[in-house]
């Protein structure tokens, strides 16, 4: 399974990261060197096998349904790169 | 050609909880941009997601009030893509596997043409996930507003099979649908304010072929009408498509009321690969059977079982029971009019009548009406023992919706009791037959209805005051 | 040399106080930070007016046995206040509006933040060469790589800018930088410290964890860190624990497990000499030496380069410029802003595994990579299983190399991902790992024994290791700067 530089914009357009046509060179050889490690793993046997997502079988824990968290707009919106009215504003969005 | 349209339902239902799926902020409507929003909610680097107990709830009752599956152990998984209203970069959903699955909702169709029918709709599935915030359309001179209060709502997203055939069974299927979370009370059902949205489905196939054809999803209907026009555009503007030589792509459309008209959205690529994966941050959602257990214990009479219970026990027709179980508190006032002493056929006739044509004209809700069931009870009373005849009845109302007083202080204040003497009456109703000769020569020739005409006139002569079925009697014994 | 146990004593006895400790630290960083760069934010008048206030109230009565004890945290935990960049540029500008479980606990103990350190970006590393502000260099030998991710803070307690240093462990960058600075470091089992506030790398690997001289102030140091906490619905409802509890057990019949893959080919022999003479130690201690086979240790790699990034590449959607951090100054519409403010935010090895985290999710890979990777962790997960019916804790080594040189793997990143191959199967399996000091190198690079221990042994290990550093004295060795 060898990536393609067209596969490499493609992935760095779902990731929305621009990437210049030297990155994508780049990008795609180190890409395809860490695939062949990974290919390895896929020759494994791993039938009968259930996924590991959590490393302790636990269960969802539920928060009672409470409306407890204060008001912290000014705080948070401190660190905003662009906001007004109490807004964070964008670019245009077009739908 | 023939064709058949083939519609399925998403409908994304708010949940009535007071706290967001995943954080403690409110989610009351109205609030002042960015006033409701915990660390989750802007997705400040290091936040962490915390399920709300009273999602998974509503989510069970759902489930319970279909006749679904309800998953005892569901997976949160994370639908990635860039929105500026969705902070994370991903919107936590459920994908492979949800919390209900399965179910049926029973609709009332009204076609275009023909006689009303009944139908069965299957759901596929119904997941909780959190709903995105909101672009505000004004224009900060090039930019976009983002407001993040509504991200994080709870949502239950109902999907149905693709087993409607037309827009008005699609339409009734969503008024149906739309009946039962507000009835159980896990969606507050204020479609101005974004409660219940409707994405639809459409496609359309010749008669006859198995597979569906391509579909193409209109996005974020919140209102019936909107729903059906929308259906009724898309499907032509589809047929028109093939017909011309071109295949349909699949899409996301928008509806646009004022033209009327459905229009692709900015074209999102690879909106479709949102890599679900399940979310690390959640571990599996375990719903024992004690809480299923309890839910279906509490969950109240649902519509179908209480339509047939008011059929039997009061005996209503199917179509009455239907109507006056539109909502749950439509139902109870009806039941309480009757529990005050009201005969259930007047009073059912005076709630689908009266109360509702002046409630909707007057845009409101049973909860708000001026006249209480006790009341309407009161003068429905004085219908039964003739104290009052219907024409006079509906005054009376009027009178008792403005002022707030009973119907007894009415009638006696303006002297309303209808006039039951006969003595009284007589004297009318032989001037009537009087000045009405062909009436009775046609009454006397066979035709029965002859004399009802004349009742009108007897009432009139008396003021309104006259009890009709006592004047149509004297009516007829004096022609013979 | 100070450790945490001795300033604790030292304050408690009232032969010290916050302010002369907080200003020792202070003037051995104003003295090599700078040649180090192992922290990215120092605050000294905050540090100096925090151990004032902390005098004040020991002399009033408060008794907490941390109150005034100097502190870093690694420049991933939010801490209200405090830049918190993650060794990104993404996150340059960013002053935490909200503080972490770790650093409220700390906070709540009395410790007295003194700065904050250096890292991989995002995490992302093992030689802390990946970050925005610079690479941080090896006390021991300049010339030299720290480990990574959490470089700055090995780095920072070995030149003594602090006595402990809080640290994150997602494929070793606990257990590798202490491995190579000399000192000790524990990555705790997956659910014990809260990660509600600590940056997210790889959600179901990340754990953080205490790093200092001694096991005994990583127990210490443990004790303040670990945790149920209800904002984190990863966060397991332990009951509170006081990992100081078994230091000084005996180890007489502990049996002590030596996996063959750990000592196979690619590793050093200078390495495996230090390890070898550190179980004979153990053996003098009483332990019984078991031989023992975790045979999926190599899949580790591959697994966790799947899932690391998998996971890594959602959690740093985030980061879009909308709402804090880094907005790029270019204009363009919604979709260049994007992609430009991510472009220059993030550095080339967080773009690289997000790449690779989008690749592996994308439609038609999923099963393929996503599942399989998953499948192999319990796999790995299930030889430990194995492996602790035959003994009670697992040792080798930490790296198969020490510390390489600076700039060395720059043109091979993938040779740095191997170098991981000992370490990354305790985080896929969710187990408790830690490094301690047991030697040097013949070119005075420091070489770290790991530890493995089964789910909520970390008291046990502890003590294991306490009891090495009573008869050894590698941990209390400094580098000459």
């Amino acid at each position: 399974m060898s990536l393609s530089q067209d596969d490499v914009r493609r992935i760095a357009r779902l990731a929305r990261i621009a990437v210049s046509d030297d990155e994508v060179q780049e990008s795609q050889s180190q890409l395809n060197q860490l695939f062949a490690l990974i290919e390895e793993m896929r020759a494994v046997n791993t039938d009968g096998i259930e996924p590991m997502a959590h490393a302790q079988d636990v269960m969802l824990r539920l928060r009672e349904d409470v409306a407890t968290a204060p008001n912290r707009r000014d705080a948070f919106q401190a660190v905003a790169p662009s906001v007004e009215n109490g807004l964070y504003l964008v670019p245009k969005v077009i739908e | 050609m023939k064709w058949e349209v083939v519609i399925g339902l998403e409908v994304h239902t708010q949940l009535t909880t007071k706290s967001k799926i995943f954080s403690a902020a409110s989610t009351a409507f109205g609030a002042a941009p960015n006033t409701q929003t915990a660390v989750v909610d802007i997705a400040l680097p290091g936040a962490l997601p915390v399920m709300n107990r009273g999602a998974v709830e509503r989510a069970i009752q759902f489930g319970l009030a279909i006749g679904a599956k309800v998953n005892r152990k569901s997976i949160f998984a994370r639908k990635n893509y860039f929105y500026p209203d969705l902070p994370k970069g991903y919107q936590i959903s459920q994908f492979e596997l949800p919390v209900v699955e399965g179910g049926a909702i029973t609709i009332q169709v009204q076609p275009a043409k023909g006689d009303p029918y009944e139908k069965v709709i299957n759901l596929t599935r119904a997941h909780l996930e959190e709903d995105a915030g909101k672009s505000v359309h004004e224009d900060f001179h090039g930019a976009s507003g983002i407001d993040l209060n509504r991200a994080g709502t709870p949502l239950l997203e109902i999907v149905s099979e693709p087993e409607m055939r037309s827009a008005a069974e699609a339409v009734a299927y969503a008024k149906a649908l739309y009946s039962l979370v507000t009835w159980i009370g896990i969606c507050d059902g204020n479609m101005q304010e974004g409660s219940f949205r409707c994405d639809v489905n459409v496609s359309v196939r010749p008669e006859g072929q198995a597979e569906f054809g391509t579909r193409r999803e209109i996005k974020n209907l919140n209102s019936f009408k909107f729903i059906e026009q929308a259906i009724k555009y898309e499907v032509q503007w589809q047929i028109d498509e093939i017909e011309s030589g071109r295949k349909i792509q699949q899409a996301t459309i928008l509806f646009d009321p004022d033209s009327g008209e459905t229009r692709m959205m900015r074209s999102k690529e690879d909106a479709h690969d949102y890599r679900y994966f399940p979310d690390p941050d959640l571990p599996p959602l375990v719903i024992s059977e004690e809480w299923i257990e309890r839910v279906q214990r509490e969950l109240p009479e649902l519509p179908v079982a209480m339509q047939a219970r008011f059929a039997e026990q009061y005996g209503l027709s199917a179509y009455d029971a239907r109507t006056l179980t539109a909502s749950k508190e439509l139902a109870a006032f009806f039941e309480a009019t009757v529990a005050a002493g009201a005969d259930a056929k007047l009073a059912a006739n005076w709630i689908m009548g009266d109360i509702s044509a002046t409630l909707n004209r007057e845009e409101k809700t049973i909860a708000d009406s001026p006249v209480n069931a006790e009341a309407l009870a009161g003068l429905i009373k004085r219908i039964s023992d003739n104290t009052i005849n219907n024409k006079t009845a509906k005054d009376v109302l009027k009178k008792m919706w403005e002022s707030g007083d009973a119907a007894d202080v009415i009638i006696e204040r303006d002297g309303l009791k209808q006039e039951s003497d006969t003595g009284a009456i007589e004297a009318i109703v032989d001037a009537v037959l009087a000045a009405n000769p062909k009436a009775i020569e046609e009454y006397r020739s066979g035709k029965e209805k002859a004399l009802n005409a004349l009742v009108g006139q007897v009432m009139k002569g008396s003021g309104g005051k006259a009890n009709p079925g006592m004047a149509l009697e004297l009516l007829k014994k004096k022609v013979g | 040399m100070n450790t945490l146990k001795q300033q604790i004593d030292a304050l408690a006895a009232g032969q010290t106080t916050s302010v002369a400790l907080v200003s020792e630290c202070l003037k051995q960083i104003a003295a090599h930070n700078s040649q180090l760069n192992a922290l990215i934010t120092v605050d000294a008048d905050k540090a100096l007016a925090a151990a004032a206030a902390a005098d004040a109230a020991r002399a009033a009565g408060d008794t907490r046995p941390m109150l005034g004890v100097p502190l870093i945290h690694k420049d991933i935990f939010c801490h209200e206040g405090w830049k918190t960049s993650c060794g990104s540029k993404m996150l340059d500008n960013f002053i935490a509006p909200y503080s972490s479980q770790v650093a409220e606990n700390c906070d709540a103990a009395g410790f007295v933040v003194v700065a904050r350190a250096n890292m991989d970006e995002f995490a992302m590393g093992s030689a802390n060469e990946n970050s925005y502000y610079g690479a941080v260099k090896n006390p021991w030998d300049q010339k030299a790589v720290p480990g990574g991710s959490s470089g700055g803070s090995a780095a920072a307690v070995a030149a003594g800018f602090a006595a402990v240093a809080t640290g994150t462990d997602t494929g070793g960058s606990i257990r590798q930088p202490a491995a190579f600075c000399g000192i000790t470091g524990i990555k705790p089992t997956y659910g014990i410290v809260s990660r509600f506030g600590m940056v997210a790398y790889a959600s179901s690997l990340d754990q953080g964890g205490p790093m200092a001289h001694t096991a005994e102030d990583c127990a210490l140091m443990l004790n303040v860190m670990a945790g149920f906490d209800e904002r984190d619905s990863t966060s397991l409802e332990h009951a509170k624990e006081d990992y100081t509890r078994d230091l000084a057990t005996p180890l007489a019949g502990l049996k002590i497990g030596l996996p063959r893959e750990y000592f196979a080919e690619g590793l050093d022999t200078e390495v495996a000499a230090a390890i070898k003479a550190a179980v004979e130690q153990y053996k003098a201690l009483g332990a019984t030496i078991v031989d023992i086979s975790l045979p999926n240790t190599k899949l580790a790699i591959p697994s966790y380069y799947v899932i690391a990034p998998a996971e890594a590449s959602s959690n740093l959607s985030r980061f879009d410029g909308v709402r804090y951090g880094h907005r790029t100054g270019k204009t363009g519409n919604l979709d260049d802003m994007y992609e430009q403010t991510r472009a220059e935010g993030f550095g080339t090895e967080v773009k690289r595994r997000i790449m690779t985290g989008a690749y592996v999710l994308s439609h038609g890979y999923y099963d393929a990579y996503y599942i399989k990777a998953q499948k192999v962790r319990r796999l790995i997960a299930n030889d430990f299983q194995a492996a602790f019916e035959q003994c009670d804790v697992i040792m080798g080594p930490v790296t198969p190399t020490t510390a390489w040189h600076i700039g060395e793997k720059n043109a091979d990143p993938i040779a740095v991902y191997l170098e991981d191959i000992y370490t990354l199967g305790v985080n896929l399996a969710g187990l408790p790992g830690m490094s301690v000091p047991v030697g040097f190198a013949s070119n005075g690079h420091p070489i770290g024994l790991q530890i493995i221990g089964n789910y909520f042994s970390e008291a046990k290990m502890l003590g294991v290791a306490h009891q090495y550093q009573q008869v050894t004295d590698w941990h209390s060795k400094s580098p000459a700067l």
